[in-house]
């Protein structure tokens, strides 16, 4: 109930009632919901399934310059898949990318919790005054965000490096953060940290604003502390819209591929290279497109899990169609 | 008071008490909001700073001396125009072609009654989970076969696609909230069933047309890495978020120009998002929007 509620912009869908029916036209009439649709479907069979299946068929093919060039591709079987998986550098960056997910997914459903909880107990004014910063940082695009952030974290005039070394932090003088693999990858996580709270955040208070009263009052007359009347009640409440956050965040992160190739583009030494970045260097820098479509293929078969989760939860939300 | 203002935490708590108690949560929600607010207020304010104050050693927090010189330079710098008006045909086309082709099936799914719909529905809902960074490469493959590589009207298809699903759904949804026996009275004072939906239906759908391609205009208009894939060669081609992220060809070290770059960019998204106001979350939560 509380996804259904928090979750859709959209009253619960009913069954269509029977068409008014004329049976002089029914022969025609039928033919119609099929024309309806049909430019969706020739839309997702151009622009979504032809592409998949190529990329599919890339990745058992021997497809470089040449073969982009001149076509005439021969097919190779596994060949490439062999090659992917047999690399030490996928595996790495297939750590790096489920630490890149974990660390920004954590972060971002610790960080929404807390601010969703501060929201129901603050007051009025500053509540509002608060949703609207979060709102703004959302409204924030990607590029504008990235470019900011470039800007806030500049080595020489940037105001993050002014501020640490007022704070006494005087190795911070001129440090320039997109050097290093470890702060490049400490920005990236703070950048889309910061992005992705307010979704969270906002939900979260939704989802919190359904509760009622009542629980807290009993638990606190049972004898419930803040941490209690969160793990019993809280928790239990909002189970559902955990869940549906963590999972829409977990493919967002995962898929990430704006942020880290504005900034860095997997650098330095391919210290942010993950599964998405990794994929589009092999292919456009390497002209590698074979083993660039297997690292997709392989990405998506990752994030099947997430996917097929998030596809069951549509369906339940939706009930009958 | 507060029980009243936030329907919840019913203390008794005296007056004094409750107030130096609310110290830290509200010392956390100023954080909060410093954290949320600072970096697009600092955006802003080195837009409007004299470059003089930008490459200072200790930044001053407020424009004292507030010049548009950066926002000159935006403008006028090479092709400025061009890639807004890029930007913007790519995303009002992409956007106006899902609309018109979401409302037809979302009729379709909404008030007919066929074979195959329910797996229809459920194409909708893969296509809307499509992972659409791992199409990167065969998109570019297709592009270049088939000539439409560095073309605008590849990257209109591809937003169209994109936006698509997320239209449909919201538009099946709006449709579902309007009583067909609407629909039905218009037929029976006779119209036809064409024109029962656009005189009667249709009207009342305008609201839910409105948000649901503003929703579209935001992931349209904030694309890069499409952008940046298919359009290469043709520089006349490129779109704003990637004429941004290349802000340091265009404009070297001026961080002025660049975030004044970066403010002109982000005007029209956060004039939507108001527009849009409380829309936001549940259609987010929809799987709308999201870089």
């Amino acid at each position: 109930m509380l996804t259904a509620r928090s979750a859709a912009p959209r009253p619960a869908v009913v069954e269509p009632p029977p068409a008014v029916s004329r049976p002089r036209r029914r022969r025609l009439g039928a033919v119609w919901p099929y024309l309806l649709v049909a430019p969706t479907v020739l839309g997702a069979a151009f622009l979504l399934v032809y592409p998949l299946v190529r990329n599919t068929v890339m990745s058992f093919q021997h497809f470089g310059l040449g073969e982009l060039i001149r076509g005439g591709a021969t097919w190779v079987g596994f060949a490439n898949y062999r090659t992917v998986l047999d690399d030490p550098e996928f595996w790495t960056v297939v750590r790096r990318t489920l630490w890149w997910t974990g660390i920004n997914v954590v972060l971002i459903m610790v960080l929404g919790t807390l601010v969703a909880l501060m929201l129901v107990k603050l007051g009025r004014r500053m509540r509002l005054a608060v949703m609207s910063g979060l709102v703004l940082t959302w409204a924030t695009p990607v590029i504008a965000a990235t470019t900011i952030f470039q800007w806030l974290f500049q080595s020489r005039f940037g105001v993050v490096n002014w501020l640490l070394v007022k704070l006494g932090f005087d190795s911070y003088r001129d440090f320039s953060w997109f050097a290093h693999g470890g702060s490049t990858f400490a920005i990236l996580v703070l950048l889309v940290v910061w992005q992705s709270v307010p979704f969270a955040a906002l939900t979260l208070y939704g989802g919190l604003t359904t509760i009622p009263v009542e629980l807290y009052e009993a638990a606190r007359i049972d004898g419930a502390g803040a941490w209690q009347s969160f793990r019993l009640v809280t928790f239990p409440m909002l189970r559902p819209l955990f869940a549906l956050i963590t999972s829409l965040e977990v493919i967002w992160c995962f898929k990430a591929f704006t942020q880290i190739w504005v900034i860095s583009e997997g650098g330095p030494n391919g210290a942010t290279t993950t599964l998405p970045i990794y994929a589009f260097q092999i292919a456009q820098s390497l002209h590698k497109y074979d083993l660039g479509a297997a690292v997709s293929t392989l990405t998506v078969l990752i994030l099947l899990a997430a996917l097929v989760f998030n596809l069951r939860r549509m369906f339940r939300q939706e009930g009958t169609l | 008071m507060t029980a009243l203002t936030t329907g919840k935490a019913p203390y008794a708590v005296p007056r004094r008490r409750l107030r130096w108690g609310r110290l830290p949560l509200n010392l956390a929600a100023l954080f909060t909001l410093a954290v949320s607010v600072f970096p697009v207020y600092w955006m802003v304010v080195t837009a409007f700073k004299p470059a003089a104050d930008i490459q200072s050693d200790t930044p001053s927090f407020l424009p004292l001396h507030p010049t548009m010189a950066h926002f000159g330079t935006a403008v006028h710098s090479p092709g400025f125009g061009t890639f807004w008006r890029n930007s913007l045909t790519v995303t009002l086309s992409a956007v106006l072609m899902s609309l018109v082709v979401a409302l037809l099936a979302a009729f379709a799914v909404g008030r007919m009654r066929w074979h195959g719909r329910r797996a229809f529905i459920l194409m909708v809902f893969i296509a809307q989970m499509a992972p659409w960074e791992a199409l990167l490469i065969p998109m570019y493959v297709i592009a270049r076969d088939t000539d439409m590589l560095d073309k605008l009207s590849m990257l209109t298809l591809v937003y169209f696609m994109t936006t698509l699903p997320f239209t449909i759904v919201t538009l099946r949804g709006f449709l579902a909230a309007i009583p067909v026996e609407l629909e039905e009275a218009a037929q029976v004072d006779g119209c036809t069933r064409a024109q029962a939906f656009r005189r009667v239906t249709f009207p009342l759908l305008a609201p839910g047309l409105l948000s649901t391609s503003l929703f579209g205009f935001i992931t349209a208009w904030n694309e890069f890495a499409f952008a940046n894939t298919l359009i290469i060669k043709n520089q006349d081609a490129r779109t704003l978020p990637v004429w941004l992220s290349s802000f340091s060809n265009v404009f070297g070290t001026d961080w002025g120009a660049t975030m004044a770059a970066s403010s002109l960019f982000m005007l029209p998204v956060l004039v939507v998002f108001l527009v849009l106001q409380n829309r936001v979350t549940s259609g987010m939560t929809a799987g709308a929007v999201k870089g």
